[in-house]
């Protein structure tokens, strides 16, 4: 593992090399246009009585299809993490109790922790590696938080960021106090909050759609 | 380019990676074939457990096993799982034999292919014990203590006098005596404690959310009986830790003995409600203070006895008095550590172990002497101002406390303050205000770093220490640079990896002081060969320049008189072999401990707000001023701060782990019920440092800012509170049913 002020990532670690092999194989397979109308169909399987069956599902996601095949009680946020290795939306309390899990459901806030995937189909879901406009580019928000500092182990940071991103959109970046008061679904046990706030503000300031 | 200079507010190095969510916690990592763990905990506090029914779990698809007393495999260094002078070495759980000890104790772990086959899976394993009623956590037992072995710091005693508390207590004309509490706090870091272990022949390999790869390596290998080499411990980001991750807790082995006994990479990330007694908390703590002090304030006489709570089969010590030794200069002292037994998750270090519960007792009844003798709580520290310590009876290396006031002071407007309680309010609050000193003292242990020239000028740093949001990977490289005379985008480094030379946990406000003294020691080694070859290099246009006559800037090498002689570290290495240069060192402390008295002060002001009629406290304003040697990244630095400061806000009004003494089980471990502050708890937060420079403490001139913000903070709230309300809470977490009846 390396750091630099380039800001380079170079990619070590056995785990790592190997899983990024996989994921891009995995996204090959599965980003297929959506596939309407056939969603939700149940595959024959041979689940014994009373446990789940599962079921085939397409995911929209950072405006790429995943087709799966999930047990209903997959919550959104295992399914991003485990499955399609979706790992910026962090698992804190798994209770709806942190924010850490923070995303956009068809554009507003949501505890990825409390929902079902299956009940997420024909949704538009972005994560935080959704967010900037292009690989190489970061969101406002994104460039403030750096700036600011608001991230320290930066656990919180994307549920963080994608709340944030949604104050400014839904218009409740008016004060300081109202962004400290429409922020506080996103524990920060770091206490980053004043770089956070200051964040947000600087990008409220300026003026940019976001 | 302009230099970025040593000081400097630079971005973290590893900012975009963490606001792109590209950072890959432990938790992110993936294996081939990795199966998930699920722990199984106990449900009474005391006792043995008789049977496991796990005929349902192991019927359930997906599911591999169900490890637990029986068929764990055996853990060959067991012996070395008992109570050690060695902080971070704690007692595990591990499936050895079949006692309870506590409630909520690790048991059994349900391995299975999915995450929900395991927790299904774990949800369905029937235990029965035999149960024995727990021994109660405080304020149960208070009475009936035993004097703990040590205290957690090596060379912190156990129990101290100095002079003749009786006689000092005697010839004073004003005394105060209480007793202060403060309650059992989990550190609950918003990563939850997590690794992934697999096993290659003998090499294990550990991807682990902890403090310090080399501390688990060297524990895990000595438990395992194997050779430190065939362990590899991996932390690329640190989802915080607060001291919970510095030890070495029972999952961390739990998951490698997983592996094994399923020879498949096994994932083990504990549930929130898992982590309230399993990985440490800090133990609540009964203090009693007693001062005595003249007319004019001068103290004659100060005692501080302090009663934590321990586990069952292990020990450790909050160590709330130390502070109280050697911050005022009474010449008559006493102090004293007391535990008693109960059947909990053993206690540990969290965020300022010991001063942070003992500081606020002390700079609180430091206030309520002030009001006792109507003096200025400001003029009655400075009245009793230690010009060097009187515990130890050393010099200070640097001690900037009394700047650390007055610049408080005024960045506050302590002057506005009208001392009498309840005399400041604004339509339905109550306003108040309050002050306390912080202080947290410079630690340092061993570490290692290695330090490269590269051909094409470029240097690399390699050093195995962790980055658990402290800003430690950025100021590392901004360390070798300022060395180097080059700009921190020239460095790279390489860390959170056993691989990497040894380097210490990050705990105790040390990674700067330490690993950043290696880097520093690496870097200046590595610049003084850069001279010689120059100095023996003909060509050189510093051939015969002396080594001292030589400085190292803006990636060159030139003589202090005249900056055009000279030459880049390219052009010198280009023509000697293009071969880097590096130099690996191995920085400890040498004699400076002996010699001086090593800390980093601090002022803490507070501004509350109470409601009069639903007695709901707001902290209005906070301002911290500390004084830590040299401040490396103005802006890492100040994130710390405010982190620390905004602790103290949660320790003084919030946390509180609440256990039913009747079955040791916490009631409230969850992130709803276990309160920690959000945004809009927090209100105005500021934080300075005074500059101060001090060439004695270590070779990198800095102290520890991980943990003072902390200190100060918690007794300047409570002291605004008792000055809004002329109520006086002595037991934290201060909330408003306490400040309620204040009428
Ligand atoms: S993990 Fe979803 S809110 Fe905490
Ligand atoms: S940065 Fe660590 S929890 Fe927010």
């Amino acid at each position: 593992m390396e750091y630099t002020n380039h800001k380079n990532y170079i990619i070590d670690g056995a785990g790592r090399r190997w899983f990024l092999k996989q994921s891009s194989a995995l996204v090959g397979m599965l980003a297929l246009p959506p596939l309407i109308g056939q969603a939700g169909t149940a595959p024959a399987s041979s689940v014994p009585p009373g446990l789940p069956m599962k079921r085939a599902i397409t995911l929209r996601i950072n405006r790429k299809a995943y087709r799966i095949e999930v047990e209903p009680r997959e919550t959104l946020l295992d399914v991003l993490r485990e499955r399609l290795d979706l790992i910026g939306s962090k698992k804190g309390c798994d209770h709806g109790q942190c924010g850490a899990c923070t995303v956009h459901i068809d554009g507003r806030t949501a505890n990825a922790c409390l929902l079902l995937a299956v009940m997420q189909q024909d949704r538009d879901i972005t994560t935080i590696e959704g967010l900037a406009p292009s690989p190489d580019r970061l969101h406002p928000l994104q460039t403030a938080f750096v700036e600011h500092d608001g991230l320290q182990c930066g656990f919180c940071t994307p549920g963080q960021i994608m709340s944030g991103v949604a104050v400014l959109r839904e218009g409740h970046a008016g004060s300081t106090a109202q962004i400290k008061e429409w922020m506080s679904g996103n524990i920060c046990r770091c206490g980053a909050y004043s770089g956070i706030v200051d964040a947000i503000e600087a990008v409220q300031k300026g003026g940019r759609q976001v | 380019m302009a230099k970025k200079l040593i000081g400097d507010p630079i971005d973290r190095i590893d900012g975009d990676l963490k606001v792109t969510g590209r950072a890959r916690y432990s938790a992110d990592m993936k294996r081939p074939d990795m199966v998930y763990g699920v722990l199984v905990m106990s449900s009474i506090g005391n006792g043995r457990i008789r049977s496991f029914d796990t005929a349902e779990t192991l019927k359930m698809p997906g599911v591999l096993t169900v490890m637990s007393y029986g068929n764990a495999p055996k853990v060959a260094g067991i012996n070395k799982n008992k109570p050690s002078e060695v902080a971070t070495d704690r007692v595990m759980s591990l499936f050895q034999d079949n006692k309870v000890h506590y409630n909520n104790q690790p048991i059994a772990m349900v391995i299975a292919d999915t995450f929900e086959h395991a927790v299904d899976g774990a949800a369905r394993v029937k235990v029965t014990y035999e149960s024995q009623k727990p021994k109660p956590p405080l304020p149960a037992g208070r009475n009936n203590t035993f004097t703990p072995e040590r205290l957690p710091r090596y060379d912190d005693q156990v129990d101290t006098k100095r002079g003749n508390l009786k006689a000092g207590l005697s010839g004073a004309s004003t005394k105060v005596t209480e007793t202060y509490t403060t309650p059992t706090q989990t550190h609950n870091a918003l990563e939850p404690h997590a690794l992934i272990a697999y096993w290659e022949g003998e090499k294990l390999t550990m991807y682990n959310a902890t403090q310090g790869v080399s501390g688990v390596q060297k524990r895990i290998s000595e438990l395992f009986g194997m050779p430190k080499e065939n362990v590899r411990v991996i932390a690329q980001f640190v989802g915080g830790g607060f001291g919970s991750k510095g030890a070495t807790w029972s999952h961390v082995m739990l998951a490698p003995m997983a592996a094994k006994l399923v020879g498949k990479p096994v994932k083990l990330v504990l549930m929130r409600e898992h982590m309230f007694g399993m990985v440490g908390w800090r133990s609540s703590t009964v203090q009693k203070m007693v001062v005595g002090t003249k007319k004019d304030g001068e103290f004659t006489a100060l005692s501080h006895d302090t009663i934590s709570q321990t586990s069952a089969f292990d020990e450790f010590a909050e160590p709330a008095g130390t502070i109280s030794r050697m911050m005022y200069a009474s010449p008559n002292m006493e102090s004293t550590h007391r535990l008693i037994r109960a059947n909990i998750g053993t206690p540990s270090a969290m965020r300022a172990p010991g001063e942070a519960p003992g500081v606020f007792a002390l700079e609180s009844v430091v206030d309520e002497v002030a009001y006792a003798i109507n003096m200025d709580p400001i003029a009655l520290r400075l009245k009793n101002y230690a010009e060097t310590d009187p515990h130890k009876n050393l010099p200070f290396s640097s001690k900037s406390l009394r700047e650390c006031y007055q610049q408080g002071a005024e960045r506050f407007g302590w002057a506005k303050r009208t001392p009498e309680p309840r005399s400041m309010r604004e339509g339905n609050e109550l306003i108040g205000m309050g002050m306390a000193s912080s202080i947290y003292p410079v630690n340092r242990a061993e570490s290692t770093a290695l330090v490269r020239i590269k051909p094409d000028g470029k240097v690399q740093v390699e050093t195995g220490t962790q980055d658990i949001g402290t800003g430690t990977y950025t100021v590392m490289t901004q360390v070798a640079a300022d060395v180097l005379g080059l700009s921190p985008d020239d460095v790279t480094l390489s860390a959170g990896d056993t691989r990497f030379p040894e380097s210490t946990t990050s705990g105790g406000s040390r990674t700067t002081a330490s690993t950043g003294s290696a880097v520093t020691q690496a870097a200046q080694a590595v610049l003084k060969q850069a001279k010689q070859l120059a100095y023996k290099d003909k060509r050189s246009p510093l051939f015969n320049v002396a080594e001292a006559e030589i400085v190292a800037e803006n990636g060159r090498l030139q003589t202090k008189s005249d900056p055009r002689q000279g030459e880049t570290f390219v052009s010198l290495l280009k023509r000697n072999g293009s071969k880097p240069l590096e130099a690996k060192m191995l920085s400890k402390s040498a004699d400076e401990k002996d010699n001086y008295s090593l800390n980093a002060f601090g002022s803490i002001f507070a501004e509350v707000r109470i409601d009069e009629a639903l007695g709901r406290i707001r902290v209005s304003r906070m301002i911290g001023t500390f004084a830590a040697g040299r401040i490396l990244n103005a802006k890492t630095a100040r994130s710390q701060i405010l982190g620390g400061m905004i602790w103290g806000v949660s320790m003084a009004l919030l946390e509180d782990t609440l256990i039913d003494p009747r079955t040791g089980r916490v009631m409230n471990p969850n992130l709803a019920e276990y309160h920690v502050p959000v945004n809009a708890d927090i209100e105005e937060i500021d934080g300075f440092f005074i500059e101060e420079k001090d060439e004695t403490v270590n070779p990198a001139g800095v102290k520890g800012i991980g943990e003072i913000g902390v200190v100060g903070s918690v007794s300047a709230i409570a002291n605004a509170v008792y000055h809004a309300t002329g109520k006086r809470i002595r037991d934290l977490p201060i909330t408003l049913e306490k400040v309620l009846d204040y009428r």
